[in-house]
């Protein structure tokens, strides 16, 4: 293995690649095709969650109107607000702006926590409700049909729990992302983390608007 | 460069570091191919133990070596061991993470540390599963059907699902590694229609990987919260579908079965070419075969559900499906054999290997179609018919060409050549035991033994007895391989670069290759498998 000094190694890419680009562009296919599979995982709940929408049509319509779609029209705003932030560190990263960078990462973060606190709340007030069937907890559906509308609130705590648990992992890696900016050490492969790590939170906004539109929209 | 820096950098990767922390947190692709290879035969020896257990017991049509309840337990972990310990990362992840980057003149794969990440994913995940089927014995078969797991089967079943959830992220890891490196990393002049027919066959496994796998993991996780946070999405309580679980778990499981076996399609395609000194006939064709195989794929999960009250109509479309897949497998079959055609052809061990492989996986690729026909499959659902078919194509294919292409690259991998005489009555022993033990259940299976039976009608002995005897001559076709190739490791003869005279970048290089694969970077001028020029020379 031939190792250079860590001070000279500002652009050199790692030992596998030729140059540089050839390393931006496995990198970014490499998020890409992660992209693909999780468009996939996500992919076959809201199938399985569209056969039974077409199956119990006015039962799931009916159950939707029990989540806040107020608080849910928010939290889209605040996420989509978020990539633009995301989107914003990208150029500040490419543009060799240490402290922009750090500041747009810092309100992605902080959009990011209060979408989940505000997530938190509205489950919360569903538990309150008597709204969450999980853990044998009680479930007190007052409309027609409380078996199918079990069924609608058991896809609605899946898909969004599983895109809580998305965001987290993005919210996790933003973090090391502020990390690494602050030290500033590589600015080149700070720029392809960066980018790589926007492409995963603009996948993460973008499963949060199918959510929103097949569980809070859908409604009678 | 200095002398001592081209020493180092003209070094085997073998011989640099033997410390254990030198393997288990290697990044080189060499070496994480030889950790996925000690991993997936322990794996198999474990599963080809729970079935020689099966097989002794189907001696008698009485239940007398084992309890009902372990017999359940026994097939379990048979299925769940081979399909997902052995049979899917087999080739990829050991000949395939070897020799991709060899093959395409790159250094290593595109990310080396999800390379040895997935090992470590896919190693601890195995052994959890394992740990957990055993010590609480889950009896569900590798289907994990509902409403069975999910309600009635009380034992480790989430366990069990947790642990092939975690395996599965080291498949698209490693679906991602070859993926990007056959896109981005290939050596100069080496165009698509230029790569070898192996790295073909892993970048469509490697598709099928990233986009089928994702859809199982989706299911796990259903299935894992329905256990154990009550949210039942299969539950006919709530107006759930247990048939859904089946649509969404085949979706992946069959795509799975084309993981398991275009690499074997790949790899024969190597040695028959070689072995015959002639370029493989129709290269174009035997590639877009793949590809052909690869689309179609997705499109036939229904064909394991015709029983299952599917609509009729869906039933039509999947088994029309199902008969175009035989379209490309059929051409890939015919370009073999006129590969052979007027080829100067060669008999060593690893020809009988892919000769192996082309018969027994025609066989079981015939009886496929008998299967994809509605009517035929109502007779032999659930029979010993359809485990004899997919035996075929899995061991028959599947394991052949492992083995076959194991011994090809040996020389490569580890610098030594086996003894050829040994190999060949390896070879022999594995082609004999395997039909002996598996042509037997074709007609047992027509006959209406169902598979999964612990006990069955004395008129069935006969052929089960033979089965349990090929059991035995199997067994010693996968013994004798892991003594020789351990012998030879240390007295085998030593060889030259290129010991078959094969066409290929990997056998540009030394034997085993340096650390970064090449000394010089490589430049591709000509058209794959050119034996013409080589044999000329």
């Amino acid at each position: 293995m031939t190792t250079t000094p860590s001070t000279t190694s500002k652009a050199a890419p790692d030992e596998q690649f030729d140059d540089l680009t050839q390393q931006r562009q496995a990198d970014l296919m490499g998020m890409w095709i992660f992209l693909a599979t999780e468009l996939m995982l996500f992919g076959g709940i809201f199938t399985a969650f569209t056969v039974y929408r077409f199956a119990y049509p006015e039962v799931f319509a009916e159950a939707a109107t029990h989540l806040d779609l107020k608080l849910g029209t928010f939290n889209t705003a605040l996420l989509v607000t978020s990539s633009l932030f995301m989107a914003l560190a990208e150029r500040a990263v490419n543009a060799g702006q240490r402290r922009k960078t750090l500041a747009f990462l810092f309100v992605t973060i902080g959009i990011g926590v209060v979408f989940l606190g505000i997530k938190g709340y509205e489950w919360h007030h569903e538990y309150t409700e008597k709204l969450m069937p999980i853990l044998g907890l009680a479930f007190e559906y007052p409309g027609a049909h409380p078996d199918r509308a079990e069924m609608f609130f058991n896809f609605y705590y899946v898909l969004t729990g599983l895109h809580a648990v998305h965001m987290s992992l993005g919210l996790v890696t933003l973090s090391v992302m502020v990390v690494f900016t602050w030290r500033w050490r590589d600015p080149s492969r700070l720029g392809r983390q960066i980018q790589i790590n926007g492409l995963y939170w603009a996948f993460v906004d973008v499963v949060w608007v199918f959510i929103f539109t097949t569980q809070y929209l859908l409604r009678a | 460069m200095s002398e001592a820096a081209a020493n180092q950098a003209s070094e085997s990767y073998l011989s640099r570091g033997w410390r254990l922390r030198d393997w288990l947190f290697t990044t080189d692709h060499k070496r994480v191919a030889w950790l996925y290879t000690v991993s997936i035969t322990a794996f198999f020896f474990l599963g080809g133990l729970a079935a020689l257990v099966i097989r002794l017991e189907l001696i008698t049509p009485e239940g007398d070596v084992v309890s009902a309840d372990a017999y359940n337990q026994l097939f379990t972990i048979h299925g769940v061991v081979m399909v997902w310990f052995f049979l899917i990362p087999s080739i990829p992840n050991t000949l395939g993470n070897f020799l991709l980057p060899l093959m395409v003149g790159a250094k290593d794969l595109a990310f080396p540390k999800l390379n040895i990440i997935s090992w470590y994913i896919y190693t601890i995940g195995g052994v959890f599963t394992i740990a957990a089927v055993i010590t609480s014995g889950v009896d569900t078969g590798w289907t994990f059907y509902t409403p069975y797991s999910t309600q009635y089967a009380d034992r480790a079943v989430v366990a069990a699902l947790t642990g092939v959830f975690v395996v599965g992220f080291s498949s698209i890891l490693t679906g991602i590694n070859f993926i990007v490196t056959t896109h981005k990393m290939r050596a100069p002049g080496l165009t698509w229609f230029r790569l070898p027919l192996f790295v073909w066959a892993n970048y469509a496994t490697s598709l099928v990987m990233v986009l089928a796998t994702p859809v199982l993991s989706a299911t796990l996780i259903l299935l894992i919260l329905e256990r154990m946070l009550g949210i039942g999405i299969f539950d006919p309580a709530l107006g759930g579908d247990p048939i859904l679980f089946q649509h969404l778990f085949w979706f992946y499981s069959h795509p799975a079965v084309y993981i398991m076996i275009l690499p074997g399609m790949g790899v024969v395609s190597e040695l028959i070419t070689c072995f015959s000194r002639k370029t493989v006939f129709g290269y174009h064709g035997m590639a877009i075969s793949i590809l052909a195989i690869t689309v179609f794929g997705f499109l036939v999960w229904g064909h394991h559900m015709f029983v299952s009250g599917q609509s009729l109509y869906a039933g039509l479309m999947f088994s029309f499906f199902t008969f175009l897949v035989a379209l490309p497998s059929a051409i890939k079959t015919f370009n073999w054999t006129a590969t052979l055609y007027k080829g100067k052809l060669i008999f060593s061990a690893v020809m009988i290997y892919a000769l192996s492989f082309v018969g027994l996986f025609t066989i079981g690729g015939f009886t496929g179609i008998f299967l994809a026909s509605l009517a035929v499959d109502v007779h032999v659902h659930d029979t010993y018919f359809v485990v004899a078919h997919f035996h075929y194509i899995m061991v028959g294919g599947m394991v052949t060409a492992y083995l076959g292409g194991l011994h090809f690259w040996w020389p490569k991998m580890t610098g030594r050549m086996y003894p050829e005489i040994w190999a060949k009555v390896a070879a022999l022993a594995l082609f004999i035991g395997f039909n002996l033990t598996f042509f037997p259940q074709y007609l047992m299976g027509y006959a209406g033994m169902p598979r999964r039976y612990q006990t069955y009608p004395e008129d069935f002995q006969i052929l089960h007895v033979m089965s349990s005897l090929g059991a035995g001559v199997l067994a010693i076709g996968y013994l004798l391989p892991l003594v020789y190739l351990l012998w030879s490791l240390r007295w085998g003869k030593r060889a030259p670069p290129n010991p078959w005279r094969a066409a290929g970048l990997e056998w540009r290089t030394d034997s085993p290759p340096p650390k970064h694969n090449f000394l010089e970077p490589q430049t591709v001028t000509g058209p794959p498998y050119d034996y013409d020029t080589i044999d000329n020379k």
